[in-house]
């Protein structure tokens, strides 16, 4: 029987989490609780495992060991009840190149189960600002355009988390502030995120607790309000030559 | 089925716009039967021994090609990394990608037919009629293994070459049944009359069918 989390606090539970690949461990025993409408970032150099850990959150992979709820499903046994609280943004924007904007969240939105698809989906394109390309093929767009389509996709079905993997990657400087503006949007609809990132400047702004993961452990945790700006780069470099 | 639809339908959309499929399949085919009609000469009694072979050698040329395409386009953007993070099914997308995919084999298919009557001289009418029910179980055998396959080796470097090669052993038994029923409708029976041949081909057909749509889970939740 699945642990019973869904009252908690928190939205993600992971305890002693593991993930290995053939002999080689990417995780090794991460621990990361983050409470109910807040926002996460977690930063890490390349290689710290931290698209391993937003994969085993969104239901992509399995651990090799330890503890996984998220929205208070365990992540081995409720795995559609996850993926229906869940949305994911990445670097790569998960949409078809040759279908319209419309026709890919449409589609989404029916594999998610929505009722009245077509309203949402119009309402989320428009949402993202993109109303006036709404029945353009995807082919056309910007990286910034996909990017924020890709948003509209992982929101279509309003999910409670939102879990961003280096979602920033490939952004011009307007592409990336229109993007922190909307993510902006997305935490005062008091949502659960979760950030990944290696870029420091990106990731602090949003944040209301940090961590840093290095070598597939989290090496810190603490709310941003005791991190000072100006220092951080020097605790982070610190934090992951240990 | 709202979702099963829904995969079909995108599947169609994209095809209709971009033609790589059904137009990559269907030239590639017809090349080949071109080739094997003047590998053969003009040698009748040759010719009827081989057709039925030829057929579905073509046949399954332009498939692997086709299915190779269809989970490539999958790939681009990751958008098929979109489609896993939904709260659906697994057996539903098999199910979907291997209904469109068996729609643009089996079209291929219909349309290699004429070209092949022509070029191996067969009378047109009464052999397209009961060719076509053997192209549609051909293909959904060939395409329930295929659609499996091309999954799996979605994220191999090589997935052009690993495709036929994990796919030609195993589609060994639906080839043979196929080309077996061909053969006895080109030579003038009815299906009934091969109902030996009708019956193992559709045996393959359910059993691949289940087997692969049980198996697609565990291979496209580890792609």
């Amino acid at each position: 029987m699945a642990i019973s989390t869904k009252n908690s606090q928190y939205d993600i539970q992971a305890d002693g989490l593991k993930k290995s690949f053939g002999n080689f461990e990417v995780l090794r025993g991460v621990d990361l609780h983050i409470k109910r409408g807040e926002f996460f970032t977690l930063f890490g150099p390349n290689g710290a495992g931290k698209t391993t850990l937003i994969k085993l959150l969104a239901t992509l992979t399995d651990p090799t060991s330890g503890n996984l709820h998220v929205s208070g499903f365990d992540v081995k046994k409720e795995v559609n009840n996850i993926r229906s609280t869940i949305g994911v943004i990445s670097h790569d924007p998960y949409l078809y190149d040759n279908l319209s904007a419309l026709e890919n969240i449409t589609f989404f939105g029916t594999l998610y189960g929505l009722d009245d698809i077509d309203n949402r989906a119009r309402c989320v394109i428009k949402q993202v600002g993109l109303e006036r390309r709404m029945n353009d093929i995807v082919r056309t767009f910007s990286r910034g355009m996909k990017q924020r389509l890709s948003v509209a996709r992982a929101i279509v079905h309003d999910p409670k988390i939102l879990l961003l993997d280096e979602p920033y990657t490939g952004l011009d400087q307007n592409g990336s502030q229109i993007f922190g503006e909307m993510l902006s949007d997305l935490k005062s609809n008091k949502r659960t995120i979760l950030m990944t990132t290696h870029n420091i400047d990106e990731g602090l702004d949003l944040s209301d607790r940090i961590g840093i993961l290095s070598k597939g452990k989290i090496v810190l945790d603490c709310p941003k309000s005791e991190i000072q700006r100006s220092s951080f780069k020097d605790l982070y470099i610190s934090k992951v030559e240990d | 089925m709202n979702k099963v639809w829904a995969i079909i339908k995108k599947d169609i959309i994209t095809e209709l716009r971009t033609k790589e499929l059904f137009s990559s399949m269907l030239v590639f085919a017809l090349l080949v039967i071109v080739i094997f009609n003047f590998a053969f000469g003009f040698s009748a009694e040759l010719l009827d021994l081989a057709a039925p072979a030829m057929l579905w050698i073509s046949f399954t040329f332009a498939g692997v090609l086709g299915l190779s395409r269809s989970f490539a386009l999958e790939k681009e953007g990751d958008a098929i990394i979109g489609m896993l993070l939904t709260p659906t099914d697994r057996s539903l997308i098999y199910a979907g990608k291997m209904i469109s995919n068996t729609i643009f084999v089996f079209l291929v298919g219909l349309l290699m037919v004429p070209m092949f009557i022509l070029f191996f001289n067969y009378n047109f009418l009464s052999t397209l009629v009961p060719l076509i029910p053997v192209i549609f179980l051909g293909s959904i055998g060939f395409v329930s293994v295929g659609t499996l396959f091309s999954a799996m080796a979605l994220n191999t470097k090589l997935r052009e070459v690993m495709l036929p090669i994990l796919l030609f052993p195993i589609i060994i038994p639906v080839i043979v049944s196929a080309v077996k029923l061909s053969e006895q409708v080109l030579d003038g029976n009815s299906l009934l009359a091969a109902s030996f041949s009708l019956k193992l081909l559709v045996s393959f057909d359910i059993i691949f069918l289940t087997a692969c749509a049980v198996i697609f889970e565990y291979v496209i939740d580890e792609s």
